[in-house]
């Protein structure tokens, strides 16, 4: 018999203790913030989210904390950017909030572009209200009055989980004038993208959330300044806004007591290629690819031999097996010339050759190239049909050695994130993978 | 007037465009409506949204035609997404993709000439843990092997 809270407790851990494996290492290693509502709440269902403390963090703020006090907070929180620039958003918000202006605007980026990644999807699709509590307390912190969730056509259930989640925001009077009382005032609306991976660019968004050609423009001025409208503007990603209300309710240094010294908190990863596991995993900054590859993965399918784990999507790299104690880290990652990106992770096992990788993805940036600069947009033709060169094993020392400088060429001058890192593929697997294009010139 | 007045589906978008108080911010959302309702977009329904939220044709035209989404050539009875995600490249989505092309003499972004099938590319429709993945006519086919992508192909076909 359990009688008791206390009884209860003790026969959790005695079973824990007798047969550690009853708890799935899949899960074992996770550590849930902003997945932390998957599959226990109906997304369709605003009550469902406040039973799970949905919107304490908001009503906090709005009663107990003036708006200095909540960037303070996030700030000292540590988080930063989960779109893959990893800067402080904090910071971001506290630069906008200084800034004199009678509109700004909050915008939240869903245009979750890179293949591979799938996370912003799922917390829009199964927590719309996650993302929603955050945009209103950013919002609040940097004194705006309406935002616009940007988000991506090809994601026609997101779009519909946010717009009835709005509706069902503003009924409750969470949206709209005076929130709880207050003299604040918040409202959103949903804007949708046409299928370009440059909207993913803040200042090609801003454009498109514009109703325009999402081409990106020189910065600066920053969207701090010069953002929707012409007006300040705070831009960050669903991940980072679905972090807010947690970091609001049990307080900075809970936040920054997960995660490495630099790199605080939780990121989402998406896995897929040859794994096991495929699917979401939401793990503590710092433990290393290892663990989130085998031990939440479940190992490598395929051939069962992992040649390369390629983070990042088209802006990323491809890391080999020898890389995989490198903990995951903004720092640690950039290091050995990957990047955490948004968190899309796919394995590759050892029937994957390296160079058509690469051309792959050169192949998706020339095709997503907006045209607006000509490093980009003649540079990445000219990379992916030298690559091709060398899949066809007829290319020349010369081939090589001009690949390379091209790369940097395209990296140092395009105008945008997508031309200076459409390199990286290639650049990467030279670096871990030479050989295979070596193999891929012609001595003859 | 360029238009027929007569098409009901004008007045539908017409009614939309007023929802959206006719700003010129929404163009992005007023197209995706009206691709909903023509299946594309042709000159005459650009021409109608252009002068509707009095914006040059050439602006609504140039965004027309910068997005992956807008369409401006009809498609087929059916239509098949193949994803080329890197989850699905990596998994042969490639070879699907041949498979297509060849039954139907077709190159993906083309429609056959009966206007039975169009088949289509997706960039990644974020659905990367069922990997490799084709939509045929909004519904979503995971883990496909090409045995069954062959009996799929025999399905439209019939």
């Amino acid at each position: 018999m359990i009688t008791s809270k206390k009884e209860l407790k003790e026969f959790a851990q005695k079973e824990q203790s007798i047969n550690p494996k009853r708890v799935s290492k899949k899960y074992l290693k996770q550590y849930r913030i902003v997945l932390a509502n998957e599959g226990r709440i109906d997304s369709n269902k605003i009550e469902d989210y406040i039973v799970y403390d949905g919107y304490i963090a908001l009503f906090d703020a709005l009663e107990n904390m003036n708006p200095d006090e909540v960037i303070s907070e996030i700030k000292l929180s540590g988080l930063r950017g989960r779109g893959g620039g990893g800067y402080s958003t904090g910071l971001k918000w506290e630069t906008v909030s200084k800034v004199e202006s009678s509109e700004k605007y909050i915008i939240c980026n869903g245009d979750e572009g890179d293949p591979g990644a799938f996370m912003d999807r799922a917390i829009m699709e199964e927590d719309p209200h996650k993302v929603i509590e955050g945009m209103i307390i950013a919002g609040y912190a940097c004194g705006a009055s309406k935002g616009y969730l940007y988000i991506r056509a090809e994601y026609p259930m997101a779009i519909e989980k946010l717009n009835q989640a709005i509706k069902q925001c503003q009924k409750y009077g969470i949206l709209g004038k005076n929130i709880a009382s207050s003299n604040f005032s918040f409202d959103l609306e949903v804007r949708i993208g046409g299928g370009a991976f440059v909207c993913g660019e803040a200042t090609a968004l801003i454009n498109s959330a514009q109703g325009g050609r999402g081409t990106p423009r020189q910065k600066p001025p920053h969207l701090s300044e010069d953002g929707l409208f012409g007006q300040p503007t705070v831009l960050n990603n669903v991940e980072t806004f679905a972090n807010i209300s947690s970091i609001i309710k049990n307080g900075s240094t809970w936040f920054n007591s997960i995660g490495t010294k630099n790199s605080t908190g939780t990121k989402v990863f998406a896995l897929s290629g040859h794994i096991k596991n495929a699917g979401l995993a939401e793990i503590p900054m710092g433990i290393t690819l290892r663990e989130l590859i085998y031990d939440i993965g479940g190992g490598i399918t395929g051939t069962g031999n992992l040649k390369a784990i390629q983070t990042g999507g088209p802006s990323g790299g491809c890391l080999p097996e020898s890389m995989l104690d490198t903990i995951i880290d903004y720092e640690a990652l950039k290091e050995v010339d990957s990047i955490m990106g948004s968190g899309g992770l796919i394995v590759l096992d050892d029937s994957s050759n390296m160079v058509e990788i690469a051309r792959y993805f050169m192949d998706f940036s020339q095709n997503e190239s907006c045209g607006k600069c000509v490093p980009c947009r003649v540079g990445t033709v000219e990379l992916r049909d030298l690559l091709d060169k060398f899949i066809a094993k007829n290319a020349t020392k010369e081939d090589f050695e001009l690949l390379k400088g091209l790369c940097e060429v395209v990296k140092d001058s395009s105008l945008c994130g997508l031309g200076q890192t459409a390199p990286n593929p290639v650049l990467s697997t030279i670096k871990y993978f030479e050989d295979e294009y070596l193999e891929g010139i012609n001595n003859d | 007037m360029l238009l027929a007045n007569t098409d009901n589906r004008y007045k539908i978008i017409e009614k939309n465009m007023k929802k959206l108080g006719y700003e010129r911010s929404s163009l992005i959302e007023i197209l995706h409506n009206t691709q909903e309702i023509f299946g594309y977009l042709d000159k005459n329904t650009l021409r109608f949204v252009a002068k509707r939220l009095k914006l040059p044709l050439s602006k609504v035209y140039g965004v027309a035609t910068f997005y992956n989404f807008f369409r401006l050539t009809p498609k087929g009875k059916h239509t098949t997404i193949i994803c080329t995600g890197t989850a699905c490249y990596v998994k042969g989505a490639d070879d699907i993709l041949k498979l297509f092309e060849k039954r139907f003499s077709i190159k993906s972004g083309e429609t056959t000439s009966d206007d039975l099938l169009s088949i289509l590319t997706a960039r990644c429709v974020g659905s990367c843990s069922l990997a490799p993945l084709i939509v045929i006519d909004n519904n979503t086919i995971g883990n496909i092997t090409l045995d069954e992508v062959k009996m799929e192909m025999d399905e439209l076909i019939k």
